[in-house]
């Protein structure tokens, strides 16, 4: 069951890692925040997971705060999206 | 009983995790902003859900399973709002251009 | 090669991965969410490494509050146009030779640990149950390191008058240029009512579970601080002028009480910030909760800035 949890991690890890290339392709700002959103919501799996292999509660309260405070970084960056035709080297 | 438990875990994180795969990929391959963003809610709903509904008979008591169950309603509420609020910032700038 | 392995060695390979993107990316913006999902993840790392009381704080200063701040700089930076001075090659080579130098030092140091490290921690634990406490690590922070933890508190408080201290003479007492929602968005304030009671219940539960369970007052306090943040951003209440009573109350009283507590040492206990023998756990939890609302208003007000207009 532990080393099943792990390999569960791990391939939602690499779905994180893929979502990546989508924070660096863009186009728009708004497909940057959905990539975090991804990411948000697939550590909050990892963790969770983390939490069952190592039969350790207190890692579900960093899941928590994982939840919260990416919703939260998420509101912030959404001040600043951008149109697509502008340019973003600044 | 114990490993119709493990079975049950199994099945179950493993829907989950064929969930967000699918999420990905669509946030890989769709060619639109929209339609990312709905491929995503799918990882928030479904992939979580069904990881803990996986995870409940491995959690540690009552306490445990409820701040699971929590966690993915708070993770699915905030996803929700959050993910309005992307489509109309979308909108918003699609219209300006 | 078992699964746990495996996992910490894909993690770090996606960590390099985000650092290497945040590094080269085209575009202050790209940059900036790079290095947010570097901060998210990186608690992942702490979790690894048994630091739950760390991975805490990771996620909720490296994750969101830096994150903010650097927002707020990079927006700065594109109003005054500073952006396009780019730093020249010999200041990126010095950068990249120091970066380079700290890592084989620390690899160096990481490789040369003695087989058992001497370390303070079995002592530590076994003399923590005096004090009431059942976390280690808030027995480190309010037990046997506390000076350490009040002159922390004064540190953030300085650190605050700091940036107070950017603003324009004219502006002094007014109210921080955090940058709103430019319209009223009916998504927003949703969010920014239903939110922020879970997340001050949070962090609460944060701050009281702090004394047997990973958590404790800055992590409860910086959750307190997202959701205050929250709420004016979406315009349901305003920035509050620095010079306003409640405000300064706020800040000092986590500080103030702290201090109290440890000046009372010399009257009811031996010395300076020590505690009477049975009554170490309240105390320390009043000045924990103190302290969480101290770190709330500091660490939102940090964000939100120096002040940049005065209360019409």
């Amino acid at each position: 069951m532990t080393s099943f949890l792990f390999a569960a991690a791990i391939f939602v890890l690499v779905m994180e890692a893929l979502g990546l290339v989508r924070i660096l392709r863009g186009p728009a700002d708004a497909d940057r925040i959905l990539s975090v959103q991804l990411i948000g919501s697939g550590g909050v799996a990892v963790l969770l997971l983390l939490s069952a292999a190592t039969q350790t509660p207190a890692i579900m309260d960093v899941a928590l705060m994982l939840a919260l405070l990416a919703t939260f970084v998420s509101v912030a960056f959404l001040r600043d999206v951008r149109h697509s035709d502008e340019p973003t080297n600044t | 009983m114990k490993f119709a438990i493990d079975i049950f875990t199994v099945v179950m994180v493993s829907s989950g995790v064929v969930f967000f795969m699918a999420g990905t990929v669509g946030l890989l391959r769709f060619p639109d902003t929209l339609t990312r963003l709905h491929a995503l809610t799918k990882v928030d709903n479904l992939g979580l859900g069904l990881i803990v509904f996986g995870l409940l008979p491995q959690a540690q008591g009552l306490l445990g399973a409820l701040k699971l169950l929590s966690i993915w309603v708070l993770v699915q509420l905030s996803g929700a709002i959050v993910s309005q609020l992307i489509a109309q910032a979308t909108q918003r700038s699609g219209r300006q251009t | 090669m078992t699964y746990d392995v495996l996992f910490d060695l894909g993690l770090a390979g996606v960590l390099i991965a985000i650092a290497a993107g945040a590094i080269f990316a085209r575009g202050s913006f790209v940059s900036l969410v790079l290095f947010m999902v570097y901060g998210l993840l990186l608690a992942i790392v702490w979790v690894r490494l048994s630091a739950v009381d760390v991975a805490l704080t990771e996620t909720a200063i490296g994750g969101g509050v830096t994150g903010m701040l650097l927002l707020g700089a990079a927006s700065r930076l594109r109003a005054t146009k500073g952006s396009a001075v780019k730093a020249g090659f010999p200041a990126r080579l010095a950068a990249g030779a120091l970066c380079i130098l700290v890592s084989i030092a620390l690899g160096i140091v990481v490789y040369a640990l003695p087989e058992v490290p001497p370390t303070l921690a079995p002592i530590a634990k076994e003399n923590l149950a005096s004090s009431g406490l059942g976390n280690p690590v808030a027995g480190v922070l309010f037990v046997y390191r506390a000076l350490d933890t009040l002159l922390e508190k004064v540190v953030l408080l300085l650190a605050l008058a700091g940036v107070w201290s950017l603003a324009q003479d004219q502006a002094w007492g007014g109210m921080p240029g955090l940058r709103v929602y430019a319209k009223p968005n009916s998504i927003l304030v949703f969010l920014a009512q239903v939110l922020p009671p879970v997340g001050i219940t949070v962090g609460i539960y944060m701050f009281w579970a702090g004394a047997n369970r990973p958590g404790g007052a800055f992590q409860g306090g910086t959750v307190l601080a997202a959701m205050w943040l929250l709420v004016m951003m979406a315009r349901l209440r305003e920035v509050p002028a620095i010079d306003t009573l409640w405000v300064r109350q706020l800040l000092v009283v986590g500080p103030a009480i702290f201090l109290l507590i440890g000046l009372l040492g010399f009257v009811f206990a031996d010395s300076f910030l020590a505690y009477p023998p049975d009554h170490a756990k309240p105390l320390i939890v009043i000045a924990e909760a103190a302290l969480t609302l101290s770190i709330g208003v500091t660490l939102a007000l940090l964000v939100a800035g120096p002040p940049e207009r005065m209360r019409q």
